[in-house]
């Protein structure tokens, strides 16, 4: 697929989160295009032997320690909140 | 053997997959160092990784790790020494990152095999596709507020092993003695403590159906199927409506619904239909998880015994039958007690006692668990030994076991102080019975005369006089020669 239409547009603004307008949206769909052709022209390299690379500087994932360091600050995490009671965040019924 | 249903136009096979999601015991978040424990205040226990400050980082949890590959191991599956961390993208209240950090191409996990124990006393081979770690969201309440809904994040950001099984179940009672065995060996090797009620091991069940022999139906996703019995009703629920759909001409829908344990019943949750489209890709944040082989080898040489293995030794070693093996494993204190009760005795015999008058009498006082019994492992064995060598009978120890666990007195004692021992002494099993014999003059003529009814009557009277104690074999040797 390296055309994306209005309508794949569409329903990406849509899973995201992003509400646009169609001439918006238009545009979105030829730039998101444009990326998808330039990574299909990535994917003509022969790569078959070559391991893939999740970072340039060769680390390692760095693991720590089964420990309790950190929480206990319910003030500090909901000082963005719009609402909160109780120390609860409070948010627009979500229920089924 | 699996169960076809009948429906209207013939029979049905039911094809049943299962996601269990369990909560990893660790003391802190799969990716941050805030606690893990249950019932706190709301969001006391929420680092800013875990509410989604910009900027955060996830550091994964070494011991987390640890906790997946000894369950893969468990498992009887396959560890990957690479897997990759990966975003599932949707919005929803409890998520404040807006995509949960998961694995998906690359799980921790591969695949294995578990043996699953029937009521029938069978066992089947059930595949394992896959297990991966992910985080967990928080917790909404709705039931607060009349147009609001109040969001802890608590549980957001706990480490979750998500353990996927092969379509290979067909019926409700394999899906319960999987998700049983599951729940066991997750106990046996301490990884989740299988809290179905406090949601730290949850369900989801994939449930199509076809014409036996058939390619694979169109499967629906059930949701919130959060115990044993609920598995059993959701499955019966929702087998009949596919069946309905179908034989009315119509087609199921691939959807995710919901359990409704109150009206016995699943529904559609038509808000998921989109968010299906989770946009996987491998997180930025996060390298790839190397596991080294020295490491997998040390967790495997650390393994304790597992409830299969255990299993099958107890049925080698103690020639006990399947269905006895697999009550005394059903939990590791229990084996544990059994194999301290058996040390040295009747393994058979102790088997039978712990499995029909202990477990009898333990769920009968408030479903106590075994480690909460008044009757210790050792007390049982000596009353097995005390059965062995007739030093009392069988029925007299239902008495002494009676007293054992009222006063938490050991069977010697109270065979002492009771005086209840068995009459093995065959001059005073004589006497009893010359006693017997004097005193129903009648009945002996009757005997002597064909009645041969009647020796049963003159068992009851010598045991009735011996108060229970007489050795039954000698009482009805002896008899048989006096009469």
């Amino acid at each position: 697929m390296s055309e994306i239409d209005l309508a794949t547009a569409k329903k990406i603004a849509n899973l995201s989160r992003l509400k646009m307008d169609d001439a918006e949206l238009d545009t979105r769909a030829a730039s998101l295009t444009g990326i998808i052709k330039w990574v299909e022209q990535l994917q003509e390299v022969d790569t078959d032997n070559i391991e893939p690379l999740a970072n340039v500087v060769n680390t390692e994932l760095v693991l720590r320690k089964d420990e309790v360091t950190d929480g206990g600050y319910a003030d500090k995490v909901l000082k963005n909140a719009p609402e909160e009671t109780q120390d609860f965040f409070v948010v627009p019924k979500v229920v089924e | 053997m699996a169960q076809l249903v009948k429906g209207e136009t013939g029979d049905w096979e039911i094809v049943i997959g299962m996601e269990v999601h369990a909560q990893v015991i660790a003391n802190s978040k799969l990716f941050s160092g805030a606690s893990t424990q249950f019932g706190a205040e709301p969001n006391s226990q929420v680092s800013i990784v875990d509410a989604a400050m910009p900027g955060m980082l996830p550091v994964p949890n070494e011991f987390v790790v640890e906790q997946a590959v000894k369950t893969g191991l468990g498992l009887n599956s396959k560890i990957n020494k690479t897997s990759v961390f990966a975003r599932k993208n949707y919005f929803y209240a409890d998520l404040p990152q807006g995509y949960q950090i998961s694995q998906f191409e690359h799980p921790i996990v591969g695949e294995g095999t578990i043996e699953i124990d029937l009521p029938d006393g069978s066992t089947k081979e059930i595949g394992i596709t896959r297990l991966h770690l992910e985080q967990d969201a928080g917790k909404s309440v709705h039931d607060q507020h009349p147009t609001k809904s109040f969001v802890d994040l608590n549980r957001s950001g706990c480490a979750l092993m998500e353990i996927v099984s092969e379509p290979d179940i067909r019926d409700p009672e394999e899906a319960v003695a999987y998700l049983s065995k599951i729940r066991m060996i997750l106990r046996y090797l301490e990884t989740c403590d299988g809290n179905m009620d406090e949601g730290s091991m949850r369900a989801d069940v994939n449930i199509s159906v076809r014409r036996p022999g058939e390619g694979l139906g169109t499967r629906a996703e059930i949701k919130n199927v959060n115990s044993l019995k609920a598995v059993q009703q959701a499955i019966d629920f929702e087998v009949s409506r596919q069946i309905d759909i179908i034989e009315d001409g119509g087609e199921v829908v691939q959807e995710t619904r919901l359990w409704d344990p109150a009206k016995n019943e699943t529904r559609s949750m038509r808000s998921k239909e989109e968010a299906h489209d989770y946009r996987y890709f491998p997180d930025p944040d996060l390298l790839p998880l190397h596991v080294p082989q020295e490491q997998i080898d040390r967790i495997r040489d650390a393994l304790p015994e597992l409830p299969d293995q255990k299993k099958h030794r107890f049925m080698a070693d103690f020639g006990l039958s399947l269905y006895d093996a697999s009550v005394l494993i059903a939990e590791r204190e229990r084996a544990n007690y059994f194999e301290t009760a058996a040390n040295g005795n009747d393994a058979k015999l102790t088997a039978n006692w712990v499995i029909n008058e202990l477990l009898g009498a333990l769920n009968k006082d408030e479903h106590k668990a075994i480690s909460d019994s008044p009757v210790s492992a050792e007390s049982i064995g000596e009353l097995t030994a005390l059965i062995s060598d007739n030093t009392i009978s069988g029925k007299i120890a239902k008495d002494v076991f009676a007293e054992m666990y009222k006063s938490g007195k050991a069977p010697g004692v109270i065979v002492e102080e009771k005086g209840l021992k068995q009459v093995t002494d065959t001059g005073a099993i004589e006497a009893i019975i010359d006693e017997v014999i004097a005193e129903n003059q009648g009945q002996v003529e009757a005997y002597r005369g064909g009645k041969d009814k009647l020796f049963g009557f003159f068992v009851g009277q010598v045991m009735k006089k011996s108060q229970g104690k007489a050795n039954p074999g000698a009482v009805n040797k002896l008899l048989k020669d006096k009469l």
